[in-house]
């Protein structure tokens, strides 16, 4: 039988405010248990809430971002629940009105295809604290330092219909918080969360039942986890069984999804107005300035990329995919005066050195100035294509600019061509036999025997030779 | 609508609240009559009433996004039943 899959995702992105959503500790990551965490993170008796400015602007910079109607007139709810890592036995949330209405972000599919993917709304909310289980006597230690830190859950419309569109769609959401620079996207450390909602059913019918998978701290896990869990789902009601509505844990040491608990045991959130907070009104003025400068979103850049430089669309694609990496090649493309050479580089050596080494490209020893330098040698023919690899290490390894590198280490191209024609008669003098075939061979065979030669010169001549001068005179001179 | 002493005590176990078996019927009685109030209010035609947020007829002020407090854990621990290494202890939620 066929089925269809269908997810939706729920995406918490924490706000990269310096303070808390409605408290004045810090968010700063890392510092000592509950040395971040105040009265108001606490719930201490008689403390109020006092909303971050900084988190709302960012809010609708977001809804701004993917075309959504702002919501003028937000208000902030209780969703009631006990958990010790949640001291007032409420986190505030948004639930009727939530300040990011009905927006889109378009994805592009792995065959070169776009889809509009639809974002119901997106709201503001405080994050819980941390529950440490390990052993502390058999209790369980909570870190407070987490608890109020403001996150925007952004939840899309179920209109993925496979786990790799599902992480196309993670792929753009996190992609256009980094650009917009309101969340560092850092998963490992939970800035950036993706839960999945997933279900099958047999193609155009009615919603299936669905599975709630948490714990996708990667796009890798959360692709693995889909594909799992819809394995899973079809093999249950291909043997007769039905799916539960119910909270999975993805385990990725076992690839696998787990119950958690089932929805049927759930709370009810008992939403209502949080009466500590007043309604937010966005007024023009405040929307104005908050998306005042504003950058080029990924969309927008890929395209310009595409008709300003002459990229071909993967290209594009690649190279806009975060603000710092799009930065870094135009720099490049600038100072070497040649976009696709740039490109090819960006992408090629420059991004190869950088995952052996696992450094970010804000962590690149060799800059866009010194790259741009390198190519413009290239292209003005100081230095060919191969020896430009050993420039490029020897300025990995910082030993300098590539001009001081190609002093240094007399690595410029010999283009006189006295000098060229010297090392390919005393080539050809020191290999008669290879000559005498060369000449008595034709057509496709001659000219892989005269890459011997040219092998030959360019190794006496230790790589600088001009290939295409090289090229030229051993074909004149080994036809006399 | 009226609560008998078997939901009263599962909307108290929910509630993590200790509610003994003596006070069972007096709390069933009083959280009825607060539920009939409510059906009563029910009955009231509130088609074309804005839903209200808030009594107060004003918006949020927001604040600037500057940190202000201070680390004072050791004071905030002083009070806690249970801490080491400076987290909370509480008890185990989850096996």
């Amino acid at each position: 039988m066929q089925w269809e899959t269908v997810i939706g995702l729920e995406i918490h992105a924490q706000l990269a405010t310096r303070s808390k959503i409605f408290s004045g500790a810090s968010t700063a990551f890392g510092a000592d248990p509950n040395t971040q965490a105040c009265g108001v993170d606490l719930g201490l008796p008689g403390v109020l809430p006092v909303l971050n400015r900084e988190a709302v602007r960012m809010a609708v910079r977001f809804g701004v971002a993917i075309d959504a109607t702002l919501g003028r007139r937000s208000i902030f709810a209780r969703k009631n629940y006990f958990y010790p890592d949640l001291p007032k036995g409420y986190q505030i949330s948004q639930y009727e009105l939530p300040i990011v209405g009905m927006g889109q972000v378009e994805i592009v599919l792995e065959n070169g295809d776009t889809k509009i993917v639809g974002v119901t709304r997106a709201h503001l909310e405080e994050d819980a604290g941390k529950s440490l289980h390990e052993d502390f006597h058999g209790l369980t230690g909570i870190d407070l330092n987490r608890a109020g830190t403001p996150l925007l859950e952004i939840v899309s419309e179920p209109d993925m219909r496979s786990a790799k569109e599902a992480v196309a769609y993670a792929r753009k959401i996190h992609q256009v918080v980094r650009y917009l620079g309101i969340c560092d996207g850092n998963m490992q450390e939970g800035s950036f969360r993706a839960d999945a909602n997933v279900s099958v059913r047999p193609p155009g019918s009615e919603l299936g039942t669905r599975a709630e998978l948490k714990n996708l701290n990667s796009f890798r896990f959360l692709e693995r986890a889909i594909n799992f869990e819809v394995e899973r789902q079809i093999d249950l009601l291909e043997s007769g069984g039905q799916v539960v509505q119910e909270t999975r844990l993805y385990d990725a040491d076992k690839d696998e999804t787990r119950s958690m608990r089932s929805k049927e045991e759930a709370n009810d959130y008992r939403y209502f107005p949080d009466p500590d907070l007043l309604p937010v009104e966005l007024d023009d003025a405040f929307i104005a300035e908050a998306v005042e400068g504003m950058p080029e979103l990924p969309d927008a850049k890929r395209q310009r990329f595409s008709s300003e430089y002459g990229l071909p669309a993967p290209d594009a694609q690649m190279l806009t995919g975060s603000q710092a990496l799009a930065d870094f090649f135009e720099a490049v493309a600038g100072e070497a005066g040649d976009s696709r050479l740039a490109a090819n580089w960006v992408m090629g050596g420059l991004s190869a050195a950088l995952n052996k080494e696992a450094m970010d490209i804000s962590e690149s020893p060799v800059t866009a100035k010194m790259l741009g330098g390198m190519l413009r040698r290239i292209s003005d023919g100081t230095i060919s294509g191969k020896i430009a690899k050993q420039v490029f290490e020897a300025m990995w390894s910082g030993e300098g600019d590539a001009d001081s590198i190609i002093e240094a280490r007399g690595l410029k191209q010999i283009t006189d061509s006295g000098a060229i024609e010297k090392i390919v008669g005393d080539v050809i003098a020191a290999n008669p036999g290879q000559v005498e075939n060369y000449r008595a061979a034709e057509g496709a065979k001659q000219q892989k025997m005269l890459g011997f030669f040219v092998g030959q010169v360019m190794k006496a001549s230790r790589g600088k030779a001009n290939p295409q001068q090289v090229n030229e005179l051993l074909k004149q001179k080994l036809m006399n | 609508m009226s609560l008998d002493r078997s939901e009263v005590a599962k909307i108290a176990h929910l509630a993590r609240l200790e509610v003994t078996g003596g006070e069972l019927d007096a709390v069933a009685g009083d959280l009825s009559n607060i539920l009939d109030l409510v059906e009563q209010m029910n009955g009231v035609d509130t088609a074309g009433v804005t839903p209200m947020a808030h009594p107060l007829h004003m918006a949020q002020r927001l604040r600037d996004d500057v940190v202000t407090e201070d680390d004072r854990r050791d004071r905030y621990q002083s009070i806690a039943p249970s801490t080491d290494a400076g987290l909370y202890l509480v008890p185990k939620v989850i096996g």
